[in-house]
């Protein structure tokens, strides 16, 4: 009985020293999701920014509220958190290719609402001086685009260019075997 | 004799190199038009330095390298810019890209050139400078620069520089023709290259399919201390790391270079280039080109100007376009389909493959795989092709890369040996690719969660001190609350500033440093003794003058100077005091140079003679100031009319004149209707 008693102290004082001595700052599960989530701050999941989309998802929210990330981040983020893959919930939009912000920069009257609706800062301008894009920084969130008074920013979608080619995996369709000929009308017979 | 040692795996592709070899090097001439693209190598693509217009002459610079890792670009033969537009070149997305445009007007006049007479007396880097200048990028088909590939890292010591004239791929005879040909300038480019890399051992590495342009190099070698190695023939010992491994029995380590196992590895073309650029001071301007397959009636090699269209070639050899589908630059193993007939020949182009549909069929559909094992057999990476297969289908890119995807040289010996007719290097190509895309994707998301973050943090931070202004601006209105309901003043202005001042006083005396303490008491001193002599001097000028003694005009000049000099101190200590009012308030300072002191002293006393005054002659006094004011601001006023300043000035000054004048209406109002009462 002694004995006992003394091995659940010593083990609970050793317990209680850990947690205090090892304990982990922040939210790893979090900051594991944070990393995968695309941090365009959009907000299309319908939270403030990726980071808080982060922590709900690791209390418990759905993984398929985010449209800039697609399919793949779904994928990494079932893969992460061992939970069944779900399509994308079109509510919240729909997958679309990368687009970068453009101001027309003629019709802007320099009012600064689409700076300030910017989440990355990636918006350059004054006062009633002319707005521009830092291409570079741009995440194609769409944030700026409902704040403008003359509608003077345009979502271009980024072209496919000689820096941005790669192979794609070979077409699937190729790979159909004819091996006997009643192969080749299999489509009509389907 | 040298060891010859053996690579994993590899291939026995049939040959067809006898078609194209049969012939000697003819000249491809002068096309009409030359298409210069600015990239043609890896890395960042060149500047255009020419405009639209200008006239060129051979050899001229129409490109400029553009950041380390760059080749700048030449003229071929003079002739007038036509255009600089994007235009399509040889490259598997068919996509067009920025190009440089000759109308070449057939003279083929030069600039004038200048090589080095003795290479053996320049520096390695003053070489090296030559190559980069001369737009070298390495012949044998990847393109990287040449100059950039042989700054080696000074501590790195070379063990083995190997030239390459394996020419592993099928059909491919242009360094062959080169070897037989001009073994000469090959041997010259090797000697150069080792006058830069300084190593203890050069090879020349042929395969044994080549035994005529082993003679001849060997003929050409002799005496030279270059070895020229034969090995057997299989694909893809042209390979670099491949060739290191049979030269040298030693294997790259992967994701390394080979200066890590101590070697360098240079092309046969690129030796012949390096010559031409130190010994005529030519830069790279043409190179050789194999035009072969059955769909070509003479199959040769051709030597043409970097811009020719490949169509131009292409007549030259007979091409008959009806039995070709489609065309291949490279060769057939690595080589990829081009998408026009049109498009330049570029500093890579070593082969012009013109197949028939029965010499190069299109690939049969594929069938599933069977896990046979044949791809791993022939890996010359020593990869697992068949479970890499199965990972690029399924996107897994982690285990791709514990695969060593990255490894995979893209030779194509899997595809050949697969009995399923797998398109596997296409699997490889488009993982790496997408592999490349996600981790420059990471790296922008990295990018924007910081800068999201930082203009958190600003936020959060410029709400803080709003709160907090309008916290300290609420305190004081309150204060200001509280002191109205308590009337006339517990708290007494004047008695505030001079809390205020001792407050100030006592942290300047905490914070004094005695240097500048001591300063301003020499300064004192100084003001001092002077102020004395001047006084001596002055009383005995006087007795002088009433005595009316000769020495009057000596000690008036002595009084001057004496004069001049205290003026001099005095004005230093007070621009002392002025630039370090800190110093003011030092115990050691007289009391009338302590302004705060002074200013308290002159608030009390205005105070007192403000009390002692009765309220009709306090109306009268500030009417006096308000009327000495107004003449000020008058003169202020003109003054700046005269001047001429800028007319916001005058305005404000004009409106301070009006203001003044209703202030003074104001107040002789106010003292009227005391008199009356």
């Amino acid at each position: 009985m002694l004995a006992l008693v003394s091995l659940a102290a010593f083990f609970g004082a050793v317990l209680g020293f850990a947690a205090v001595r090892f304990k982990t700052e922040g939210n790893p599960i979090a900051d594991q999701i944070n990393d995968i989530l695309p941090q365009t701050q959009c907000g299309q999941c319908g939270f403030p920014g990726c980071r808080p989309y982060a922590q709900a998802i690791a209390d418990g929210e759905q993984i398929n509220r985010c449209p800039p990330g697609g399919e793949s981040t779904i994928q990494a983020l079932a893969d992460l958190l061992d939970v069944e893959f779900v399509p994308l919930n079109e509510e919240h939009g729909e997958e679309k290719v990368t687009a970068i912000a453009y101001i027309r920069e003629d019709e802007c009257i320099g009012c600064t609402k689409c700076i300030q609706a910017c989440p990355v800062d990636a918006i350059l301008g004054a006062a009633k001086q002319m707005h521009t894009v830092i291409v570079s920084e741009c995440t194609g969130c769409d944030l700026c685009v409902e704040p403008c008074p003359v509608d003077c920013i345009d979502m271009i979608p980024q072209q496919e260019s000689l820096q941005t080619w790669h192979w794609n995996l070979p077409d699937p369709v190729s790979r159909s075997v004819d091996i006997i000929a009643s192969d080749s009308n299999r489509d009509q017979a389907a | 004799m040298r060891k010859i040692f053996d690579f994993h795996g590899g291939i026995h592709p049939p040959e067809n190199k006898h078609q194209s070899v049969a012939r000697a090097i003819a000249q491809a001439g002068i096309p009409t038009q030359l298409v210069i693209p600015v990239s043609q190598h890896i890395g960042a693509p060149a500047q255009p330095v020419v405009e639209e217009g200008d006239r060129v002459l051979g050899g001229q610079l129409i490109a400029a390298a553009k950041g380390f890792v760059s080749v700048p670009s030449h003229a071929p033969t003079s002739g007038t810019i036509l255009a600089i537009e994007e235009r399509m070149i040889a490259h598997p997305s068919g996509f067009a890209a920025l190009c440089v445009v000759i109308e070449t007007d057939g003279r083929d006049e030069w600039i004038e050139l200048s090589g080095v007479d003795d290479y053996t007396k320049l520096e390695p880097g003053a070489l090296i400078n030559l190559i980069r200048e001369a737009g070298i990028a390495g012949m044998g088909g990847a393109g990287f620069p040449s100059a950039v590939k042989l700054s080696i890292k000074p501590e790195i010591q070379i063990e083995t520089l190997i030239i390459n004239g394996t020419e592993c791929e099928p059909y491919i005879t242009a360094d062959d023709i080169l070897m037989r040909e001009r073994p000469e300038q090959i041997i010259e480019g090797v000697k150069i290259l080792r006058q830069i890399i300084q190593p203890r051992e050069t090879v020349i590495g042929v395969e044994d399919n080549k035994p005529e342009g082993l003679a001849a190099l060997r003929r050409a070698a002799e005496g030279s201390g270059i070895e020229v190695v034969e090995f057997p023939t299989k694909y893809p010992s042209g390979g670099e790391k491949q060739l290191i491994e049979i030269l040298t029995g030693k294997q790259v380590p992967s994701g390394g270079l080979p200066a890590d196992v101590g070697v360098v590895c240079q092309n046969v073309g690129t030796a012949v280039a390096i010559r031409a650029a130190v010994v005529e001071g030519r830069p790279l301007v043409s190179r050789i080109t194999t035009l072969t397959g059955e769909a070509l009636a003479q199959p040769q090699n051709y030597e043409v100007l970097i811009g020719t269209s490949m169509n131009h070639l292409l007549q030259l050899a007979g091409y008959d376009s009806t039995r070709n589908q489609r065309l291949i630059m490279g060769g057939p193993m690595m080589g990829f389909t081009v998408p026009d007939s049109h498009v330049p020949v570029v500093k890579t182009t070593n082969c012009i493959l013109a197949p028939t549909v029965e010499e190069v069929p299109a690939p049969p559909p594929a069938q599933a795989c069977i896990r046979c094992g044949m791809c791993a057999e022939v890996c010359p990476a020593s990869l697992l092709p068949q479970q890499m297969f199965w990972f690029s289908q399924g996107k897994e890119f982690e285990k791709l890369e514990q695969h060593n995807l990255f490894d995979c040289i893209e030779c194509g010996a899997c595809s050949y040996a697969c009995p399923s007719n797998i398109p596997l290097v296409q699997y490889y190509r488009a993982s790496k690719a997408e592999i490349i895309q996600l981790r420059s994707d990471h790296e922008k998301s990295e990018q924007s969660r910081t800068r999201f973050e930082a203009r958190e943090e600003r936020l959060d931070r410029e709400e803080a001190e709003k709160e907090a202004k309008r916290a300290a601006r609420k305190k004081a209105a309150e204060a200001r609350a509280k002191l109205a309901a308590d009337g006339e003043g517990t708290e007494d202005p004047i008695q505030a500033a001079i809390d205020r001042a001792k407050a100030k006083k006592a942290a300047q005396q905490a914070g004094g440093k005695d240097s500048e303490v001591n300063e301003l008491e020499k300064l004192q001193q100084v003001v001092a003794t002077t102020r004395k002599r001047l006084d001596t001097a002055t009383t005995k000028l006087t007795a002088a003058q009433a005595e009316g003694s000769d020495l009057v005009v000596p000690l008036q000049t002595g009084v001057d100077k004496t004069q001049a000099k205290l003026d001099i101190a005095v004005k230093a200590l007070t621009e002392y005091q002025a630039n370090e009012p800190k110093t003011d308030a030092t115990e050691n300072i007289e009391a009338e140079v302590d302004p705060a002191k002074l200013a308290i002293e002159k608030a009390m006393a205005a105070r007192n003679a403000l009390a002692a005054l009765s309220p009709e002659d306090k109306a009268a006094q500030q009417l006096d100031k308000l009327e000495q004011r107004l003449a000020k601001a008058k003169a202020r006023h003109a003054e700046s009319v005269a001047v001429g300043e800028e007319e916001k000035i005058v305005i404000a000054l004009e409106a301070t004149v009006s203001r003044l004048e209703d202030k003074i209406s104001a107040a002789r109002e106010a003292t009227s209707s005391q008199e009356t009462t």
